[in-house]
């Protein structure tokens, strides 16, 4: 009886054999990968928006704090989005004519508010409470990334469980004070001066220096980096914990965010 | 097969042989097994019916699976208190249902059963489709079935930052039923690869030979490969031992483990594990004796074969029958009062017409089976088998909503009604399996070739080689029978 197959396909028999060893590796690789990029999480992608606003012009370059236009955020669960009349404060009088606020003024004149593209967003089954986050010291980029930094918004955090998990798991390497929370985009905006040795400040030097100076802990979040607490950090952040009356055990219920 | 004698023009014999007839040869096997595939004219209107229904349920089930994803779970008739209803009910049917396969293929082969020689071919892709069928319910009742593998399987590190929760029997289930789905899988391939070589050497298409050379993985039947195949099969077999046990145990224990009355007894995973085979036996009996009749292969699924698997379904259907009276027994002599409301709610509660559906159809109906004359009229036992199939599922059905939605507190009572979608997606399930188990019919050799011929040559030796029936090995019989043939 003739052979069937050419004695070259044996290649393909050993070849098969490898493959279902990696394929499944690979596959599960690949999915990881994958649910990790940006093409899924949407990370660093910014969205088209009906006017360009750049959070970097006015939270930097002009200094307009945060809760000038996200007005709720310590107050309430959500962190609204402000109306056209926000922005009209300001631009009833400066770049009145500028097409680019278009949108802003034909808002303000038929009463439509804008609709904004979100970008964050949680599912309907999580509960996410703005305030509570805010009012433990935890500042804005801690889930938006470096906001202050941004021409146009983008997300700067993957919102995945595991990333809330992450703090809610270990509170006191995250927790911080509460005046902390927006006075550091003051201090980004003023000239960093460079310390050589902080033992030989005076006192008053010192205190000038807590109230301008980004500690590297704030200077790693402006910038959207990691950093790891030290222990006196940590303990420091314990004793936060201590004092908002959060209990660490119960943080990581189920029914904390999925009630 | 006009050449086959069944032994004259009266009933059927029953005898010990396990193929009858007197002009047997290797070749008449053979023929008789390979004629399903080679020849597709040997199909009757009765295939083309049975898999035209299979099909037109099978696409039932596709469109209550789209309307599923579309909608979500909210579409079935599960709500609290009653939060599983049909995806379970139907779940633990069907696996139950596979259990006969791999008794059949495992547990009869370590015990050198030969009858089981021409059953457990398709008694094994009878536990594959069963599976697949089972496999679909807890995938879909996710909701989102493309990230349930994470969602179940111990995939980490995860972006959930979660382990499933290992000391649930949900988890132990995933580990039970996958083990289960590889294992069987496994061991129906090797099972079929001499066969699959021997379609290979007949066949005159140039494809069909191409494709099963590639699938027969270069079978050539020398010593060498039998000596291997045989120990890869007891090896095999001596892993699927353990899981017709351990599979049905472990799916007893969601139930067993929860401390909901009807659910909380220890008396489940013995029970559960009988019934599975019950309920399977029915199974491959329902399959058994229409494909025998079909295809003229009432020489090798004898009399004696049926016989013998309607002894079994009579004696696993004594012990679960013997598992429902002690749940009535305990449910009294526990003293406790809400075992014993949970008892007299299934006599009496709104789901009594079921209960007592459950104790005809498992617990009175087999009993005729007692009878050789009944057991032996295949009519008889064809409706048997449906009536145990129908009891099985009840048995389910009781155990679950009827529990649930009569726990401890009357503020959380209520009433289970299955959805149309719950409905559609069982009866879609069954056509999946309708319509597998029929292309399986149609393109596989249904029944185990080479180990026909191994059973034929050692009925032709038995009285001759008495002083050898120390040597069960299949394949040194059959190499010995080899050589005596040419």
């Amino acid at each position: 009886m003739a052979q069937i197959f050419h004695p070259s396909t044996n290649v393909l028999a050993n070849v098969s054999l490898v493959a279902v060893v990696v394929l499944p590796l690979g596959l599960l690789v690949g999915g990881s990968a994958i649910s990790r990029s940006p093409w899924n999480t949407h990370v660093g992608l910014a969205k088209d928006q009906p006017a360009p606003f750049s959070h970097q012009h006015h939270a930097v370059e002009l200094g307009i704090d945060c809760r000038y236009c996200h007005n709720s955020v310590e107050k309430s669960p959500y962190s609204n989005v402000p109306s056209t009349a926000t922005c009209y404060t300001c631009h009833s009088q400066i770049w009145t004519n500028s097409p680019l606020l278009e949108p802003v003024r034909n808002s303000v004149a038929t009463g439509q508010p804008l609709r904004w593209n979100q970008l964050h967003t949680v599912p309907d089954f999580v509960y996410f409470n703005h305030a509570v986050h805010v009012n433990r010291g935890l500042n804005c980029n801690v889930c938006h990334g470096p906001i202050q930094k941004e021409m146009m918004t983008y997300k700067g955090k993957p919102f995945f469980m595991a990333w809330c998990l992450n703090c809610h798991r270990n509170p006191e390497e995250y927790v911080g004070k509460r005046e902390d929370v927006f006075s550091v985009y003051k201090k980004y905006q003023m000239d960093q001066p460079v310390v050589e040795d902080e033992a030989k400040l005076s006192d008053e030097e010192k205190k000038k220096l807590a109230d301008t100076h980004l500690t590297p802990e704030q200077a790693a979040l402006m910038d959207s980096g990691d950093y790891k607490r030290s222990n006196d950090e940590v303990e420091k952040g314990k004793e936060l914990l201590s004092k908002y009356k959060v209990k660490k055990q119960q943080l990581s219920d189920c029914s904390v965010c999925h009630r | 097969m006009a050449d086959i004698d069944y032994g004259g023009d009266g009933p059927e014999p029953l005898n010990d042989a396990l193929i009858t007839g007197n002009n047997n040869t290797y070749k008449s096997i053979e023929n008789q097994i390979t004629r399903l595939i080679f020849n597709q004219r040997t199909h009757p209107k009765s295939w083309l019916f049975v898999f035209v229904v299979g099909f037109l349920l099978l696409n039932l089930l596709m469109m209550a699976m789209t309307w599923l994803l579309y909608k979500g779970v909210g579409i079935w008739g599960i709500n609290i208190p009653c939060a599983w209803g049909f995806d379970i009910i139907n779940f633990v049917w069907w696996i139950g249902i596979g259990h006969a396969g791999t008794l059949i293929s495992a547990i009869l082969l370590l015990l050198r059963q030969q009858w089981r020689n021409s059953i457990n071919r398709f008694a094994e892709a009878m536990t594959l489709f069963a599976v697949a069928c089972a496999g679909i319910y807890p995938l879909f009742h996710t909701g989102r079935p493309w990230v349930a593998f994470y969602w179940l399987g111990p995939i980490g590190p995860n972006i959930l930052g979660l382990w499933p929760q290992f000391r649930s029997p949900l988890v132990w289930d995933v580990f039970a039923v996958s083990t289960y789905a590889s294992v069987s899988l496994l061991f129906w391939f090797v099972g079929l690869i001499p066969d699959l070589a021997t379609l290979r050497d007949k066949t005159e298409n140039k494809a069909l030979k191409v494709l099963f050379g590639m699938i027969s993985m270069g079978w050539r039947g020398s010593a060498r490969h039998w000596e291997r195949y045989e120990t890869a099969y007891l090896i095999l077999a001596g892993l699927s031992t353990p899981l017709v046990l351990s599979v049905h145990t472990i799916v007893s224990f969601d139930f067993a483990v929860g401390i909901v009355p009807g659910w909380h007894t220890t008396i489940f995973p013995p029970y559960f594990v009988a019934g599975a085979v019950y309920a399977g036996f029915a199974m491959v009996l329902t399959l058994a004796i229409p494909i025998r009749a079909w295809y003229g292969l009432k020489n090798q699924i004898t009399m004696r074969h049926l016989d013998w698997m309607a002894k079994v379904m009579l004696t696993t259907g004594l012990i679960v029958f013997y598992g429902y009276v002690m749940e009535v027994f305990y449910g009294w002599y526990s003293g406790n009062q809400f075992e014993w409301a949970m008892i007299l709610n299934r006599f009496k509660g709104p789901y009594a017409p079921f209960y007592w559906a459950l104790v005809f159809c498992n617990g009175i109906a087999p009993q005729i089976l007692w009878s050789p004359k009944l057991r032996r009229n295949l009519v008889v036992l064809f409706v048997v088998a449906q009536i145990v199939s129908i009891g099985m599922w009840l048995e389910r059905y009781i155990i679950i909503p009827v529990s649930l939605t009569r726990d401890f507190l009357p503020s959380s009572w209520g009433y289970y009604t299955p959805s149309v979608w719950d409905l559609g997606m069982y009866a879609g399930t069954i056509g999946l399996f309708i319509v597998l188990m029929f292309l399986f019919i149609r393109f596989m050799p249904i029944i185990n070739i080479f180990e026909m011929k191994d059973l034929l040559a050692r009925m032709h030796h038995a009285h001759h080689a008495e002083d050898d029936h120390t040597a069960t090995a299949p394949g040194s019989a059959h190499a010995a029978l080899a050589n005596a043939e040419e």
